[in-house]
């Protein structure tokens, strides 16, 4: 038994007090009690052991309040690849005039949740989160992309759920992107369910590039059908304490996932990627891999968990993350979790730090390169890997730019 | 002209001196060999000369065209004309071969205050010296020497060679590992470069190499000084009779 919390923290006290002016439900309800008698989970929390929410966060700030003409400040946002683009500025949603053909915009409401009372970003969704966006993409569309921008410009929390179902043999590309402002200490939680029937095929890139103070909290929860190709790309470049939470449920048979990933970690941030792989069902092939960057006083964590139930024979997970520590005041810890109940699978790890080889420094710099550029080009060719194979050669090439960008400003 | 005056060099790491008081005059225009057996010092006459960390000169001086070139980093190095064929070319994954090559030629003409080449004209030079050398620009596309064979990756030096245009060449062992094919491109390709005032130091174990690429000059190194001079004749008495006698009548 845990022990009833004696005091709350500031930044719980605030979550609660903002719920409370939102209107009641269940499932707020029961996540107004976990908060109100546990507290945010701290490193006596095993999902939180390497980042220790509740002492992190210090403040919450209020919810934000928008204008409807603040989306302008995205007019000079560059598209990752060509896509319509749904933006959320200070949590309000502004559509584009069209949606691409086979993508519908759904009636429903999105409603909280959370899986467990560790889930302390379903927790503080369930509390003061409100429904942005459900969308549809029909059966055996091929559908153009969309893209999902949210932006904070003030020190305010937003909070949003978001759903996206992919029909049987639909084909969809959606672009998940946070931009973030320099020095504005905005709180944002992000809670997408994504359901992808069999036969999909679903591209979902995640780009975080949020300012240097901000909060960001994310979330994506996949239910994944048969024979099914889900591509999960991510780009965390940005904010001050960066939880990322991916987790996939592979209930349909033979399907394939790829995680790829890429995390610049710079400052003082904390970074933080938590995936959880669960297969239920024979034959699905997952294979993760993630390349980190950490310089400066920047702490990453990688936790990525794969469950193989009894019944998911044949279940192939190759789950691999390599860090590149520029700094001696730099950190990253990795935890692989592996849980097989199944007795013919292949299943993989391995994490490395490594820092950068004085043969290839020495070959570059041989040739007339200097020194820092010759460091930039390696540290580049490190993560950038991560996409190298990428078919899409737009998205490789904006991803880069992206890598580019981080590079140049923290090199 | 190279002179290298009473050079001692230490790897840091051993603490062992390797280079213990060497002397050589390479001269403008000039192809010197330097033979010598295993642990030699070969190698790390090629490191030290180019500038490598970890070899530590703790004696003597090294003037390129009258210049002191210890003191430089090897960047500055090899803006100034250096370049280092390699024994064994490092794979680099992730870095594209062209951007690596676009890289080093801009580096080094920003480093002599050039302008830098525009890309149609980099590609156009690329191109030229590729196709002299049977390399693809197929091969150019994948990463830096990653999966190249052992020829391919000789040929790329080769290759890096034409572009930068040194002045002071260093081949380290560049027979090892190839064929006779192979070490016929490599050679056509360094003959190719000969002329005008750019120099080579060619080191070798073996006098194969010096069938293809005629030395003005052989240079036995033992014990990390050069112990015995001559022209290509050297070479061939070398070849025959091995190091034993040589290395006798120096002791």
């Amino acid at each position: 038994m845990l022990k009833r919390l004696e005091k709350l923290t500031e930044a719980e006290e605030a979550i609660l007090e903002a719920s409370e002016r939102l209107p009641a439900g269940d499932v707020k309800h029961a996540a107004y009690a976990v908060l109100r008698e546990r507290g945010l989970p701290g490193r006596r929390v095993e999902a939180w052991h390497y980042t220790d929410l509740r002492n992190a966060i210090k403040h919450f700030p209020a919810l934000a309040e928008s204008a409807s003409q603040e989306v302008e400040s995205l007019h000079d946002l560059a598209a990752i690849v060509p896509a319509a683009r749904i933006a959320f500025v200070n949590g309000r949603r502004h559509d584009p005039a069209t949606l691409p053909a086979g993508v519908s915009l759904s009636e429903e409401i999105t409603r909280g949740g959370y899986r467990d009372n560790a889930d302390a970003i379903g927790i503080i969704n369930s509390l003061v989160g409100s429904h942005g966006v459900a969308l549809q993409v029909g059966e055996g569309a091929q559908a153009g992309a969309v893209e999902l921008v949210h932006s904070i410009t003030a020190p305010r929390t937003v909070a949003l759920r978001h759903s996206v179902a992919a029909g049987k043999g639909a084909k969809a590309v959606l672009l998940e992107r946070h931009v973030g402002h320099p020095g504005i200490a905005s709180h944002s939680n992000t809670v997408t369910a994504l359901e992808i029937a069999d036969d999909a095929d679903v591209t979902w890139v995640i780009a975080q590039e949020e300012g240097d103070a901000a909060v960001h909290m994310a979330q994506l929860n996949v239910n994944l059908g048969a024979n099914a190709k889900l591509t999960i790309l991510v780009l965390n470049a940005g904010g001050l304490l960066v939880r990322r939470e991916i987790n996939i449920l592979a209930k349909g048979e033979g399907s394939t996932i790829a995680i790829r990933g890429v995390n610049l970690i710079g400052g003082k941030s904390h970074v933080d990627v938590t995936t959880a792989l669960v297969h239920e069902a024979p034959g699905v092939a997952a294979q993760e891999l993630f390349r980190n960057v950490a310089t400066g006083e920047g702490r990453g964590v990688f936790q990525g968990q794969i469950k193989v139930a009894q019944i998911a024979q044949k279940t192939d997970a190759k789950m691999a993350c390599n860090t590149l520590l520029l700094s001696d005041t730099a950190e990253f810890s990795a935890k692989p979790e592996l849980e097989i109940f199944a007795d013919d699978v292949a299943c993989g790890h391995g994490a490395t730090v490594t820092d950068i080889l004085d043969d290839h420094l020495f070959y570059l710099t041989s040739r007339g390169i200097p020194p820092r550029q010759a460091r930039a080009m390696l540290v580049q060719a490190f993560v950038e890997e991560v996409f190298d194979e990428l078919e899409d050669e737009t998205m490789r090439e904006a991803l880069d730019a992206r890598i580019e960008n981080w590079l140049e400003r923290n090199g | 002209m190279l002179e290298i005056k009473n050079l001692h060099v230490r790897i840091e790491e051993e603490g062992t001196e390797i280079i213990r008081g060497l002397n050589l005059t390479v001269k403008s225009g000039e192809v010197a060999a330097i033979m010598g057996p295993n642990g030699s010092g070969k190698s790390t006459l090629s490191y030290a000369l180019s500038g490598r960390d970890g070899y530590e000169v703790t004696q003597g001086e090294v003037l390129f065209n009258g210049v002191d070139i210890l003191g430089m980093a090897p960047d500055e190095r090899a803006a100034t004309g250096v370049f280092l064929a390699f024994q064994y070319p490092v794979e680099i994954p992730g870095v594209a071969t062209m951007n690596f090559l676009k890289a080093a030629m801009n580096s080094q003409r920003k480093a002599r205050g050039e302008d830098e080449l525009s890309t149609p004209d980099f590609i156009r030079k690329v191109k030229e010296a590729a196709g002299k050398l049977g390399i693809s620009m197929d091969m150019l596309k994948r990463p830096l020497n990653v999966g190249f064979s052992g020829g391919e990756k000789k040929r790329a030096e080769i290759l890096q060679m034409a572009l930068l245009q040194p002045k002071l060449c260093i081949m380290d062992e560049t027979d090892s590992g190839l064929d006779i094919d192979a070490l016929k491109v490599v050679s056509d390709g360094v003959n190719a470069l000969r002329g005008g005032d750019r120099s080579f130091i060619v080191i070798t174990h073996y006098q194969r190499l010096l069938e293809h690429i005629v030395p003005d000059s052989v240079h036995v190194l033992y014990k990390g000084r050069i112990i015995q001079s001559g022209g290509p004749e050297l070479a061939r008495h070398l070849e025959v009779h091995g190091y034993a006698d040589v290395i006798a009548d120096a002791a």
